[in-house]
């Protein structure tokens, strides 16, 4: 009932302010992802009883001078399988007043939120994962001059259709120096440090646990010239807890990323290391929900399909890593570069557990900062080239060595550690002024696991409204199975202006979808599947 | 079920009402790739058409879109004097990346981060690439969600159609 009343409220709010107003603006987004289910014995993909599922999502915002009102109504009849279940149902899973001019920022009821890099607090939203920690609360933003601010900020976290069962109290605050204070110094510097604590009573007929944790974080960026440095460092006290086996000790949490940019090259070394540092409003929350923050994880996105069928995990409570990242652009005109200029990149990510040695305190175990362990959760080692060769033609190759270890990642048993080789085509076709065809070749080898595979894959673009694409993959040589498996798609998209619409029909295999380092477990599916999206 | 139906009136209402209002850009705070802060109400204060394209280092058709854009870009600045801004939603572990690969590909937009999504929010973005045509005045008078080739063309049609409409 209450919600209702919000909307009507809402809608006349949006009447009344319609006649003549000059600066009133109403957008808003809608977006339905569905599928119909086939059982399908090959790929051992299975049919819920419903035998259809649909994610909707639906936002509006009124927009008038300084004043924002919004609202996302979500729908899940059921939830496509995948996603967490416990969000079957619909209802307004968000709704919010904000006030905004260049001084102050005020925000009642819900809304996302980051302190720098995130270490310890992040608030953010994926359809893709299924992933929601939205505040329930009051946020306060102010910016005395530019360069510089403070936020504030109380309230719970979204868990599926209700509040979570803790309250997340925390400020933030940054400097740039040469914007608070006029100067012009070749070296722009910024410097920000956050406090975040966490309520929730000890309910726990055992354990004395502590109700109240705080987590704290200083960060840096110096720019000058060329290169930048940007760095955080985050602690937090004991907070026993689900994911920790409910030890007493203390997090940290370490991320410090160098990089240098010029015409024509690029490098960047990022380096991290969690130690204990899961952070969550209720202690006793497992799975994607309920996470106060979200650790940066160091390995670059994968944009080809074969790449990610090994994707990482980051690992909050215990890793190590460095990786490492150059581009260099082979001049256009050039014996080397050829007509266009070439593009190479070059990249390496290694990441390790903390080498610990085990307490019975009650602390769990003891570790030394630089002390690295000897299980290689990730590795991977990739080069690629990008080659304009005409105005009609560009062409991509790369390779990738991948190391995985399967159990620590997905936090499985029995799989050990997958050595696979990764090769990649893709080449990409302008016929005239509308139509282009791009195609992909990819082969992932590896004797462990889930074995060989082939993909290939086109699409033919009409611009500016359709595409045409058909994707195969084919597993040969899997481990645990005799017979090699097909996955075989096909889509029609249409897209016009903001709106797209997109129709296929296909096999998807069994995986993890990855975004940032969070990840979703996909099951296997046969079926037909039907997306659209608007904004207006 | 009535809550359905109330959402519904609610989008036929907002999107009648479409058709009256005046678009201004909401004001959110970006950085730039060397950490200054950014009001996006600020964007258009220098008068001309401003393309805002968001974008993230992860998207296949982005790159593929900026890279065309990029050797056209500097005879459509001549010609209407467009400001093209390439919006970064790269997420905090690929934000610092932002910087290097852009000048590895010799990218001559002004380049935005937008970390934490705010402004694509805002702009109502749900697929990435997705660009917008901005009037000097705030008004959204063209915008695409996607990039197949021959896409610059539109972009630079409905560009050289608001460069006539200014100039009238």
């Amino acid at each position: 009932m209450k919600k209702i009343i919000f909307i009507l409220v809402a809608i006349t709010f949006l009447h009344f302010l319609s006649r003549g107003q000059q600066d009133f603006a109403v957008h808003g987004d809608f977006e339905i992802n569905s599928q119909s289910y086939t059982p399908d014995s090959a790929i051992d993909a299975k049919q819920p009883p419903q035998k259809l599922a649909a994610n909707v999502y639906g936002y509006i915002s009124l927009r008038y001078n300084n004043f924002t009102a919004g609202l996302r109504y979500e729908a899940y009849q059921n939830a496509l399988l995948g996603y967490d279940q416990r969000y079957n149902g619909q209802g307004i899973a968000n709704r919010f007043i904000d006030y905004t001019d260049t001084f102050i920022s005020i925000t009642l009821g819900n809304f996302y939120e980051q302190f720098g890099n995130g270490l310890v607090l992040r608030s953010y939203e994926n359809r893709a994962l299924g992933y929601d920690n939205a505040f329930d609360g009051v946020r306060l933003r102010l910016q005395p001059v530019q360069g510089v601010y403070l936020k504030a900020l109380i309230g719970r976290q979204r868990y599926f259709w209700t509040d979570g069962n803790g309250i997340v109290r925390g400020v933030d605050g940054e400097i740039n120096f040469n914007q608070a204070l006029h100067l012009n110094w070749k070296t722009n510097m910024t410097v920000g440090g956050s406090f975040v604590s966490k309520f929730q009573r000890d309910d726990n007929p055992i354990y004395r646990l502590p109700e109240n944790v705080a987590a704290m974080a200083g960060r840096i960026n110096i720019n000058r010239g060329f290169f930048n440095l940007d760095g955080e460092f985050a602690y937090k006290i004991n907070d026993p807890s689900a994911d920790n086996f409910y030890i007493y000790k203390s997090g940290t949490a370490t991320y410090l990323s160098i990089s240098y940019s010029r015409q024509g090259l690029g490098m960047i070394i990022t380096a991290d290391r969690y130690d204990n540092f899961s952070f969550r409003s209720d202690r006793n929350a497992t799975g994607n929900s309920l996470f106060i923050n979200s650790l940066p994880t160091i390995v670059p996105t994968h944009a080809y399909m074969l790449e990610n069928i090994y994707p990482y995990a980051v690992q909050p409570l215990n890793e190590m890593g460095v990786s490492t990242e150059i581009f260099y652009r082979l001049r256009r005109k050039t014996l080397l570069g050829g007509h266009y200029g070439t593009l190479l990149v070059f990249d390496f990510v290694r990441i390790n557990n903390i080498d610990k040695k085990p307490v019975f305190d009650g602390t769990g175990y003891r570790s030394r900062f630089f002390a690295v362990g000897k299980d290689v959760f990730y590795q991977e080692i990739a080069m690629k080239i990008e080659k304009k060769i005409s105005y009609h033609l560009k062409v991509k190759a790369k390779y990738v060595n991948l190391v995985y270890n399967k159990d620590f990642v997905q936090g499985m048993v029995g799989y050990g550690t997958v050595y696979a080789n990764i090769g990649i085509a893709d080449i990409m076709r302008k016929i005239d002024h509308h139509h282009a065809l791009r195609a992909e070749l990819q082969t992932l080898q590896s004797h462990q696991d889930l074995g060989n595979w082939i993909m290939g894959f086109a699409e033919y673009s009409v611009s500016p409204h359709w595409f045409f694409t058909v994707m195969e993959e084919y597993n040969y040589q899997n481990t645990h199975t005799s017979k090699p498996v097909n996955y075989y798609t096909g889509a029609i998209t249409y897209v016009r202006g903001g709106t797209r619409l997109s129709i296929g029909y296909g096999r998807q295999r069994e995986g993890i979808v990855c975004v940032g380092g969070v990840c979703r477990n996909v099951p296997a599916s046969n079926g037909l599947m039907f997306n659209f999206s608007t904004t207006f | 079920m009535k809550n359905l139906l109330v959402i519904i009136f609610l989008f036929v209402s907002a999107t009648l009402l479409n058709a009256q209002q005046n678009n201004t850009l909401p004001q959110v705070m970006l950085k730039t790739i060397d950490g200054k802060t950014v009001n996006t109400a600020d964007l258009l204060k220098d008068s001309t058409p401003v393309i805002i394209d968001f974008w993230a280092t992860w998207c296949k058709p982005c790159i593929m879109e900026l890279n065309t854009i990029n050797d056209l870009y500097p005879d459509w600045q001549e010609e209407t004097g467009v400001k093209f801004i390439a919006v970064s939603v790269d997420e905090p572990r690929t934000m610092n990346r932002v910087a290097p690969f852009a000048a590895a590909r010799g990218w001559n937009y002004e380049i935005l981060l937008d970390p934490d999504g705010q402004f694509k929010h805002a702009m109502n973005v749900v697929n990435v690439p997705h660009s917008f045509l901005i009037a000097p005045d705030g008004h959204i008078v063209w915008q695409h969600s996607g990039f197949a080739p021959g896409d610059e063309d539109q972009m630079y049609e409905a560009l050289e159609k608001l460069e006539k409409q200014l100039k009238k």
